[in-house]
């Protein structure tokens, strides 16, 4: 158990090394000097720090030994520096990092949870207008660009219901004290969240109905029913854990995508995370920011992934990591 | 093979996306026969998906010769709402551009693109599929990593990146949009060819002497094909969302129209003028709606089995 975790743990380090190499070789495929890919537009003007930065990464040296110098700074938490906001990407990836942790953690617990409610509802009686409005939904949730929905929301709430803030995540004067602060960011994030959640809500549902059916027609469902349990227990309590283990399944291969909505519905709602970052430094064409990004979101997926396969273990016992690693 | 490929098949079963089933009605000869052309025709959502795509396909390209305002042109004060002016219907953009024009013209860079993309989506994830499938082994596994890599790099910020280290044209949106969105079309190559590939018939081809790439291409692709046929549907409607997603970003071809584009370059008056990001995005809500419908459609026409899951 302990060995097929290292292993795993191995295989995602690897990953993470396969994307800094993947970000080396952007820097060096781009067109143009690599010294002025990577302070950006924001600092090709000034000649000696393109001298400084040939020197600090070595350009005129073997390809090889740039890539190993280049890991080597990356495995130590040095991403470079922004040109434009002149401070280290790291510090700036580390203040815009827990937004986004934040919107995306935030939408998909509401995702998850609705979306099983859903499915579980309608897989129950699957010729109900609820479940015919489920699929519905799903498809409508999976044609709608998210960053549309999120202005959609945004023009609804700013002049019809004046009910939530639709930007930023702090009002200018929020008041004192921790509770106020958790508050008013919690009043920001609604909108965000709901935006981004909808669409996956949708997916889910779809994911735990189909599931719910398939695992209410098996042997041992019957088995609890015919022992006299009643429905309740029968589906939230035996069916309920095998049927949402397709949705921890695919919010593992989805992280991803949930990762890339976000970026597009921090631009919306202003929201100051990640997303709001690349899409600034895109604008300034602050390209080590941009790879920043890049790199740091790359690495989430990855440990999102490497929880998921933890989480297997523990919803479903059937599942050992070493004959997962084997198979 | 690793855990996470694991978690794939489970994930194509399970998936709408992903129908790692095989052949349906028709008795697995990947055109679709006629017991299948039967189930879709039908099935009224996919017959109204049909509709709606011939529908947008004759607005994007009979559109511009029948209503001749040019989308980059400005004919009128800039927002006014729609139905107050008669030169443009749908009122006009922060720039007094027509909004209907817009929508109008904008189709064509969406469909083109998206179309572009979805060919290169097809040609590496049927390639690297294909290849890890019907060859296993070793080739399998190295194929198998390559994918998964690419699954972890968040999509959308990997296809900005490679749009703004490049300039933004049709071009390098399609093979941006290529190089992201193809690894769950292989994932689904792989798994067929991996059912397929020591069923009697493909053992029958081999054993008369017939070549690697004659099976690959004659035997076994074919029988491949329903569930490809399904994804390149809804993978129609991915690239349309990558697409109208970069242009909103600014990282559309700046010398076209797109929905995506007008949405993002109307992002600081939709408040006040919401007609002109509104009808750009319904624009995308029903092109990607009506490929979604049709996918299902094909799915369920495929798998009658699966039918309402």
């Amino acid at each position: 158990m302990l060995r097929s975790i290292a292993a795993r743990i191995a295989q995602a380090l690897g990953l993470i090394l396969a994307v800094m190499c993947l970000n080396f070789l952007l820097i060096h495929i781009t067109p143009g000097d690599p010294a002025t890919v990577i302070v950006g537009e924001s600092g090709a003007g000034d000649p000696e720090l393109l001298e400084e930065i040939r020197a600090q990464y070595g350009l005129d040296r073997p390809v090889i030994v740039q890539l190993a110098s280049y890991v080597g700074r990356v495995a130590t938490g040095d991403l470079g520096d922004s040109y434009f906001f002149n401070q280290s990407v790291t510090s700036l990836i580390l203040q815009r990092l827990w937004p986004t942790v934040l919107l995306v953690g935030t939408a998909l617990a509401f995702a998850v949870a609705a979306g099983t409610m859903v499915g579980v509802a309608t897989a129950r009686r699957p010729e109900s207008p609820l479940s015919h409005g489920a699929t519905v939904l799903a498809l409508v949730g999976f044609s709608m660009p998210v960053f549309w929905t999120g202005i959609m929301l945004v023009i609804l709430f700013a002049s019809a219901w004046k009910l939530l803030p639709v930007q930023g995540w702090h009002d200018v004067n929020y008041g004192e004290g921790l509770l106020a602060n958790v508050l008013d960011v919690g009043e920001h994030l609604v909108l965000p969240a709901l935006t981004l959640g909808l669409i996956y809500l949708a997916q889910y549902s779809r994911l735990s109905r189909a599931s719910m059916l398939e695992v209410l027609e098996s042997d041992y469902v019957r088995t609890a029913r015919a022992k006299g349990l009643n429905e309740r227990r029968v589906v939230y309590k035996h069916a309920l854990r095998n049927a949402v283990i397709p949705v921890v399944t695919v919010v593992g291969l989805q992280f991803g995508a949930l990762l890339s909505g976000a970026l597009l519905v921090e631009t919306v709602f202003n929201w100051p995370g990640l997303g709001r970052l690349a899409f600034d430094s895109i604008l300034r064409r602050d390209t080590s920011v941009l790879l920043g990004v890049l790199m740091v979101s790359s690495v989430m997926v990855i440990v999102a992934n490497l929880l998921t396969d933890l989480l297997y273990t523990i919803i479903d016992p059937r599942i050992r990591l070493r004959e997962r690693s084997n198979v | 093979m690793s855990d996470a490929m694991g978690r794939g098949e489970v994930a194509a079963a399970d998936l709408p996306v992903a129908p790692g089933l095989g052949a349906g009605g028709d008795g697995g000869s990947g055109r679709p026969g006629r017991e299948t052309l039967r189930l879709f025709v039908r099935n009224k959502a996919a017959v109204a998906g049909v509709v709606m795509l011939i529908g947008i396909v004759f607005m994007t390209v009979a559109g511009p010769r029948i209503y001749d305002n040019d989308p980059k042109d400005i004919v009128a004060i800039p927002l006014t709402g729609p139905g107050e002016l008669a030169e443009a219907r749908l009122g006009t953009d922060y720039l007094g551009r027509d909004v209907l024009a817009g929508v109008i013209g904008g189709g064509t860079t969406s469909m083109t693109v998206a179309a572009m993309a979805a060919a290169m989506v097809l040609v590496i994830g049927i390639s690297i599929g294909a290849l890890a499938g019907y060859y296993g082994g070793w080739l399998d596994s190295a194929l198998m990593r390559f994918t998964e890599f690419f699954q972890v790099l968040p999509a959308l910020l990997f296809a900005m990146v490679l749009v703004a280290l490049f300039e933004p044209s049709m071009w390098t949106i399609s093979f941006a949009i290529g190089v992201v969105a193809w690894p769950g079309i292989a994932r689904i190559t792989r798994a067929e060819f991996l059912r397929l590939r020591n069923l009697e018939f493909v053992r029958a081809a081999r054993a008369v002497g017939a070549t690697d790439w004659r099976i690959i291409r004659k035997v076994v692709f074919p029988n491949a094909l329903p569930p490809l046929i399904v994804s390149a549907t809804l993978i129609m409607g991915t690239a349309i969302l990558f697409e109208a997603g970069l242009a909103f970003l600014g990282l559309g071809d700046p010398n076209t129209t797109s929905w995506g584009l007008m949405i993002g370059l109307n992002r600081g008056n939709f408040l006040t003028a919401w007609w002109s990001v509104t009808f750009p995005g319904l624009a995308i809500f029903f092109t990607v709606l009506s490929f979604s419908l049709i996918g299902d459609g094909l799915q369920d026409a495929y798998n009658p089995k699966l039918r309402g899951r």
